[in-house]
C-alpha cells in the first residue's frame, strides 16, 4: 500500500521538489558555481576592469610564480598555519578537558571562553593592536612589571606573525573547545568504568581511551581550521596590512590587493584558483593519511 | 556513530555527561579541584581582559591614556568619547545597515534552507542524490574564489555599491544550511508526512503545517550562525561597498581606524560601540549559541 502511494504520487512531487529547490540551485549555480568556473577563464586572460578581456593563456600563472611576493604570501600563509593550528588545538583541547570535569560554575567559564568567538574579528583586530601598543600597549606593560621588555609585536618583523597567531588563537580557542566538549561527552562512560575496573590511571586512560574515541572530532577540527587558517584576512588587515616588509603578507590579501587596490583581475583570479587547489590538495592529503582516526 | 552524524540529541548528550560526573566526581579531589579553578579563573579572565582593557580605555581622556603605570578605571571618566565616536562618522547608520542586512539575510536564508532540506529529506523526485552531492560540493569552494567573478558580474548589472551583494547570495541559502536542515528532517518519522499526505496535504502544505513548527533547535541555531555570519562579514563589504552611508559595522570601524591612527580612547569607544550590544545578546543567550555549534558541529 505505501510503495503504490509513493509510486503514484512519483510524478506529482517532482515538479513542487524542482519548485522547492529553485532558490537554493539558483543561487549555488549562479553566486558559486559559475562564479568559481569562470575564475578559471578569467585567469587566463589579461583583464584590467573597464577594457575587454585578452586571451593570454597560462601568462599570468607564469608571472604570478615568477613573483616573490607570491612566495612570500605562500610561506607566510604556511607559517600561519603551522603556527596556529597545533596551539590552536592544544589550548582548546585542554579547555575542553577541564570544563568537562566535574566542577560548579561551568557555564561560567564556558561563556567568557567563547566569548571571543562571536566578535567580529575587525573590531576585536582593532582592540588587539592596542593591546600590543609596543609604549603603552597593556600586554608590554604587563612585561614590564615582570622584568621583561616586550618587542614591537606589530611592528616588528620577527614578532608581527607570531602577533597575528596568538591573537588569532584567542579569537577561535571557544569554537573549537565547544566542539571539543561535546565530543568528549558523546564518549560512552562504560569504556571509563571498565578503565577504573582495571586500574589505569588519568593518563592511559586519556591516551587509550579519550584520544582515540575523540579523534573523528579532532579531525573534523583540523579540516575546517586548516581550511580556515589559509584564509586568513580580517585581522591581518587591521592589524598589519601585510607588512612590516611583508612579513604579515598573506595569500588572500595578494588576492584583494591584486584585484581591488592594482584591479589585475585575471592575475587575481589566477591566484584564487591556486589558492583554492592547495586547500583542496592540504584536505584530500588530511582524509588520505586520516587512518589515525578511529571511528567506532 | 554515523547515525548522529550532523545532529546530535541534546538532551542525551546532557544525561551521559550527568553520569560522567557521577563517575568521575567521587576521582576528583578538593584540591585539584580548587586548583582547577584556579588555571580557569585565571584563564577566562586572560580572555576576557582584552574587553575589559578596551573598556577602560575607551572612558579615558586623550591624555591618560599614556600614563604610566596605567589605571583600569580612567580618571576622570570621560563619557564623551562615546558621544564623538558616535557622531563623527555615522556609526547609527551603519548599525541600520547591518541589522537590515542581517535580518534579510537570516529571514530569506532560513526559508530557502528549510525548503530545500524539507525537499531532500522526504520528497522523492529524479536526480536527488546528484543534486544533493552538487550542493554539497558548493560548500568546498572558498568564497575568495569567486570573488572576482561575482564583482565583475555585480559590476555589469549595477549591484556595485548598494546592499545587494550582502543580501541576495546569502539570503538564497547556503549549502550548510540545507544540509543541516536535511540531516535532522531525517530523523522526523515518515508516518507524519503520511498521515499529513493522505490528509490530503500537498508537499508546500505538509511543509508548512509538519515540518516547520518541528524544526526548532536546528533552526534558531541556523539563525545565530546565519545572522553572525552576516553581521560579522568584512571582506564582502571592503569589496562591494564604497559610500561611507552604505557601511556596515566592521567597515565602519575599520575606517575609523584610517582617520584616528593614534587616538586609542577613541578608536577603543568605536570598538566598544560596535562590540557591547554584541556581547550583553550573547551572554543573555549564550545557551542557545553553545547548542547551536554542539548541533551543528558533526562529528566526521
Amino acid at each position: 500500500m505505501a510503495s503504490l502511494l509513493q509510486r503514484r504520487r512519483l510524478p506529482r512531487d517532482t515538479w513542487w521538489a524542482y519548485l522547492f529547490l529553485s532558490p537554493v540551485l539558483f543561487g549555488a549555480f549562479i553566486f558559486v558555481l559559475a562564479p568559481a568556473i569562470a575564475t578559471l577563464f578569467i585567469s587566463f586572460t589579461e583583464w584590467q576592469m573597464g577594457s575587454a578581456p585578452s586571451w593570454i593563456g597560462v601568462e599570468n600563472y607564469r608571472k604570478e610564480f615568477n613573483e616573490p611576493l607570491f612566495w612570500q604570501a605562500l610561506r607566510n600563509t604556511a607559517y600561519y598555519t603551522v603556527g596556529i593550528i597545533p596551539l590552536n588545538m592544544a589550548v582548546s583541547l585542554l579547555l575542553a578537558l577541564a570544563l568537562n570535569a566535574p566542577i560548579r560554575y561551568r557555564v561560567f567559564y564556558r561563556t567568557a571562553f567563547f566569548m571571543p568567538v562571536v566578535t567580529s574579528v575587525v573590531a576585536v583586530a582593532l582592540v588587539w593592536s592596542w593591546l600590543y601598543n609596543p609604549d603603552f600597549g597593556v600586554i608590554n606593560l604587563l612585561l614590564a612589571k615582570i622584568g621583561i621588555q616586550g618587542p614591537g609585536w606589530l611592528t616588528s618583523q620577527q614578532w608581527a606573525m607570531p602577533s597575528v597567531i596568538i591573537m588569532s588563537v584567542w579569537h577561535g580557542m571557544g569554537y573549537n573547545m565547544v566542539i571539543f566538549l561535546a565530543g568528549l561527552q558523546g564518549i560512552p562512560v562504560h569504556l571509563y568504568e571498565a578503565a577504573k575496573i582495571d586500574g589505569a590511571n588519568w593518563w592511559s586512560e586519556f591516551r587509550h581511551i579519550t584520544l582515540p574515541m575523540l579523534s573523528p572530532t579532532t579531525f573534523f577540527i583540523l579540516i575546517i581550521s586548516i581550511i580556515g587558517s589559509f584564509q586568513v584576512f580580517g585581522q591581518i588587515y587591521m592589524m598589519t596590512r601585510g607588512g612590516p616588509a611583508n612579513a604579515t603578507h598573506v595569500l588572500v590579501l595578494r588576492i584583494f590587493n591584486l584585484a581591488f587596490r592594482f584591479f589585475h583581475m585575471g592575475q587575481a583570479a589566477a591566484l584564487a584558483w591556486v589558492l583554492f587547489v592547495i586547500i583542496m590538495a592540504v584536505t584530500l592529503i588530511q582524509f588520505r593519511y586520516s587512518r589515525w582516526v578511529h571511528y567506532e | 556513530m554515523s547515525e548522529r552524524a550532523g545532529v546530535t540529541q541534546p538532551r542525551q548528550v546532557y544525561s551521559s555527561a550527568a553520569r560522567r560526573s557521577g563517575v568521575w566526581a567521587k576521582r576528583m579531589s578538593a584540591a585539584g579541584r580548587l586548583l582547577l579553578h584556579a588555571v580557569l579563573l585565571i584563564t577566562g579572565f586572560l580572555t576576557i581582559l582584552p574587553f575589559l582593557w578596551m573598556l577602560s580605555t575607551s572612558l579615558k581622556s586623550e591624555g591618560t591614556v599614556f600614563i604610566y603605570p596605567p589605571k583600569w578605571i580612567p580618571d576622570p571618566i570621560v563619557w564623551e568619547n562615546y558621544l564623538e565616536a558616535w557622531t563623527f562618522l555615522p556609526m547609527g547608520q551603519a548599525y541600520v545597515n547591518s541589522l537590515k542586512i542581517g535580518l534579510i539575510v537570516t529571514a530569506g536564508s532560513l526559508f530557502t534552507s528549510t525548503l530545500a532540506g524539507y525537499t531532500f529529506a522526504k520528497l522523492q523526485f529524479p536526480g536527488r542524490n546528484v543534486l544533493f552531492v552538487l550542493l554539497l560540493a558548493t560548500m568546498m569552494i572558498p568564497g575568495q574564489v569567486t570573488l572576482v567573478p561575482s564583482y565583475i558580474l555585480y559590476s555589469y548589472i549595477g549591484w556595485i555599491d548598494t546592499h545587494l551583494p550582502l543580501i541576495v547570495p546569502p539570503a538564497l541559502g547556503g549549502a550548510f544550511g540545507v544540509f543541516l536542515m536535511r540531516q535532522y528532517y531525517m530523523t522526523i518519522p515518515a508516518d507524519l508526512e503520511d498521515a499529513a499526505r493522505i490528509d490530503g496535504c500537498n508537499p508546500w502544505q505538509t511543509y508548512l503545517r509538519i515540518m516547520v513548527p518541528l524544526s526548532g533547535p536546528p533552526v534558531s541555531a541556523l539563525a545565530i550562525f546565519t545572522f553572525m555570519g552576516s553581521w560579522n562579514d568584512f571582506l564582502g563589504p571592503l569589496v562591494f561597498l564604497n559610500s561611507q552611508v552604505k557601511f556596515t559595522v566592521p567597515l565602519m570601524i575599520a575606517s575609523f581606524q584610517g582617520l584616528y591612527s593614534t587616538n586609542w580612547s577613541l578608536l577603543m569607544a568605536a570598538a566598544s560601540i560596535a562590540l557591547i550590544p554584541v556581547l550583553i545578546i550573547y551572554i543573555s543567550a549564550q545557551r542557545y549559541f553553545i547548542q547551536g555549534i554542539t548541533l551543528t558541529g558533526m562529528k566526521a
